[in-house]
């Protein structure tokens, strides 16, 4: 693992890549910080970027730092003007709006800020840990496996993100599997389903859609609502200190929430979002009355729980994708789709064949979360001003920065009618509830699974596949039951609630 | 019938056409020898059509109540004339014809005209601000796409050349 440490520093520290970290983090809290925008948005804007820089490592350290940046970016606009950029720091501005509505809007920045580095920094360390024990788990893997074991990450998605509408989500992933298989496939060289359409010979593009399905709809949702967008500052951020005291009580909080949003993290569909929240809900009921009391008025601890841990499973998630190469979230689904954009295939050879990638991107973590501590913090009064400019200019910015991503990927126009059509259809999946980060994760799984299914069918001669290893059977059972159980329990949670005996 | 419902069924007629082109369309075309594998193009679509076709049919069919526990949702459809529609329609129409403007246009026109025109949709009217900021940015990005990331970008119209 030293070996690894050295390989990565040696990678990460050189000029180039330390400026992709330090720009990375700039342009993700620039930009997260802007209402509507959040880390999947940005990161697939910056793809064309990354991918015209060519060598993986810079690309992927660039992408990360984005990351990074989005997250710390989206934190400071919920504690400033109770718009949380991204989901997955909602819970952030409970207690950190309160927070700068007292003037303490620079003591919860820092809060927010230090939270963060130590949840990212323990993120990177445990992912140190677990991801080669992963791997070398990984590599007894056969296709077979693998297919299994994707199905299982894809209901997993479906069964976490859709609060209650497991149907719904399973739907969504179903639609992105289908899409996946629009063009060429790579084990046949026939195009598929493609109406004979010339544009759709290779497919969907997958930044067109990322684009259609996250940056577009809150676009829309910011013009449709202007209520949205409008800013009420919580004050001047001033006096960024914080006391030993304060210092003493967030420090247990910080250590709970980032093992466990870390360990959040690493499953997939999980994520972020669900680590904040159940970090702070976790820090509220073990905390004492008198704190408790506290919680959601502008307490310390509520505000760093929920940093540490969303920090913690962004970390997390990169675990999944770093050694199977399956995303367990929508951010990390991108960052996939971006390596295989660059030629790399994560998954548990990665460690093997491009050991200086996989390293440099745990390093550049450390680093990215250094300038975030010490160069995003202090800069932060001035970064905050971007919140000022008035939404007349901001919208259609946004608008053009999503035409621009999805144009410069393909250089082709038509990409762009079909970033409109798709990001209609998309407003209005979201209009009815549906969740769209699992159709993307679908669609981008949606190649690996086929190829790992035609392989597994080819090399058995059927389907017998599924009944040849006991390993593939348990996945899929697994898999199963992770759709159907949600779905039972609160099928018996209602019959329960309407005051029927179910049987039992 | 809620609106996702109706989303639901159209997915369900999505995955119906689909699945007869996996099942009835694509076999046809197949070359004899690759008819002896085990596992054809048709062959993933098919179990998706049908895992999709159901799972499409339960959630029109209401199967799976909503236990979201009354979750707020982010904009209200049924109220959908309080929100500003007309201007999300426009910037939308304004997005099309950006992108059947771009290649006769030349980039740094028609991002101009986009950027002023999505800004006056939205109610301002500080042309003195918008206009050089239009132009700085246009042609800004024209410079970091074409010089930087070395990615062709037609500035001027065809008429020009280039």
């Amino acid at each position: 693992m030293l070996e690894g440490i050295l390989i990565g520093l040696t990678t990460a520290f050189t000029g180039t890549n330390l400026l992709m970290v330090i720009g990375g983090c700039l342009i993700g809290t620039f930009i997260g910080m802007l209402p509507g925008l959040g880390p999947m948005s940005i990161i697939a804007i910056m793809i064309p970027v990354a991918i015209s820089i060519g060598d993986p490592s810079a690309a992927l350290i660039l992408l990360a730092g984005v990351y990074y940046g989005a997250i710390f970016g989206g934190s400071t606009s919920s504690i400033l003007i109770n718009a949380p950029g991204v989901a997955s720091t909602v819970a952030t501005s409970f207690d950190g709006y309160p927070l700068a509505r007292q003037g303490k809007a620079g003591k919860a920045l820092t809060v927010a800020a230090i939270a963060s580095f130590c949840g990212g920094t323990i993120g990177a360390i445990l992912l140190m840990i677990f991801a080669p024990m992963l791997a070398s788990v990984a590599l007894l893997f056969h296709s077979a496996e693998y297919f299994a074991l994707m199905v299982v990450g894809l209901s997993a998605i479906a069964a976490f993100a859709g609060t209650g509408q497991v149907g719904k989500a399973l739907l969504m992933t179903l639609l992105g599997l289908i899409m996946a298989t629009v063009g060429e496939g790579a084990l046949f060289n026939a195009p598929r389903f493609t109406m004979g359409i010339m544009d759709l010979q290779s497919g969907f593009g997958f930044i067109t859609l990322a684009m259609a399905m996250f940056a577009l709809p809150e676009a829309l949702y910011l013009v449709l609502d202007p209520a949205r967008s409008n800013n009420e500052a919580g004050g001047e951020i001033k006096d960024l200190r914080i006391t030993r005291d304060e210092a003493k009580q967030i420090a247990p909080v910080i250590g709970r929430q980032s093992i466990q949003g870390f360990l959040i993290g690493v499953l997939p569909g999980a994520g972020a979002t669900i680590a904040s929240f159940l970090g702070y809900a976790v820090e509220r009921n073990i905390a004492s009355k008198e704190d408790q009391e506290q919680f959601g008025k502008g307490s310390i601890k509520g505000l760093a729980a929920p940093e540490a841990a969303n920090n913690a499973a962004a970390t997390g998630s990169f675990v999944p994708l770093l050694t199977l190469g399956i995303p367990g979230s929508g951010t990390t689904a991108i960052l996939l789709g971006a390596l295989i954009a660059l030629n790399v295939t994560p998954g548990p050879r990665l460690m093997i064949d491009e050991p200086e990638v996989f390293w440099a991107v745990i390093v550049s973590m450390y680093i990215g979360n250094l300038v975030l501590l010490f160069l995003n913090l202090p800069l932060i009064p001035y970064i905050a001003k971007v919140l000022a400019v008035p939404r007349t200019f901001l919208i259609p910015f946004i608008l053009f920065f999503t035409l621009m991503g999805a144009y410069i990927g393909q250089n082709n126009a038509t990409e762009l009618l079909i970033l409109v059509g798709f990001g209609i259809c998309a407003t209005i999946l979201r209009f009815a509830d549906y969740p769209l980060a699992p159709l993307l994760i679908g669609f981008i799984l949606g190649q690996m699974l086929e190829d790992n299914f035609s392989r597994s069918m080819q090399l058995e001669g059927g389907i017998g596949f599924i009944l040849e290893r006991p390993m593939t059977m348990g996945l899929l059972a697994f898999a199963v039951l992770l759709v159907v159980l949600p779905t039972y329990r609160a099928r018996r949670a209602r019959i329960r609630a309407q005051g029927i005996a179910d049987g039992d | 019938m809620a609106l996702d419902r109706w989303i639901a069924l159209i997915i369900l007629m999505i995955c119906l056409a689909y699945g007869y082109a996996a099942f009835f369309t694509m076999d046809a075309t197949l070359p004899p020898f690759m008819q002896r594998n085990p596992v054809w193009p048709s062959t993933f679509p098919k179990i998706l059509s049908v895992i999709g076709a159901l799972v499409a049919l339960s959630v029109v069919l209401g199967l799976e109540k909503d236990t979201g526990g009354g979750k707020e949702p982010d904009i209200d459809y049924t109220r959908l004339g309080d929100y500003k529609i007309g201007q999300a329609l426009f910037l939308l129409g304004l997005m099309v014809a950006y992108a059947l403007c771009l290649r006769p246009v030349g980039f740094l026109g028609s991002t101009m005209f986009f950027l002023i025109a999505g800004s006056v949709v939205l109610g301002e009217r500080r042309w003195f601000i918008m206009i050089p900021v239009a132009a700085f940015a246009s042609g800004g990005i024209w410079y970091l796409v074409q010089e930087v990331l070395g990615i062709f970008l037609r500035p001027w119209p065809f008429f020009l050349g280039v």
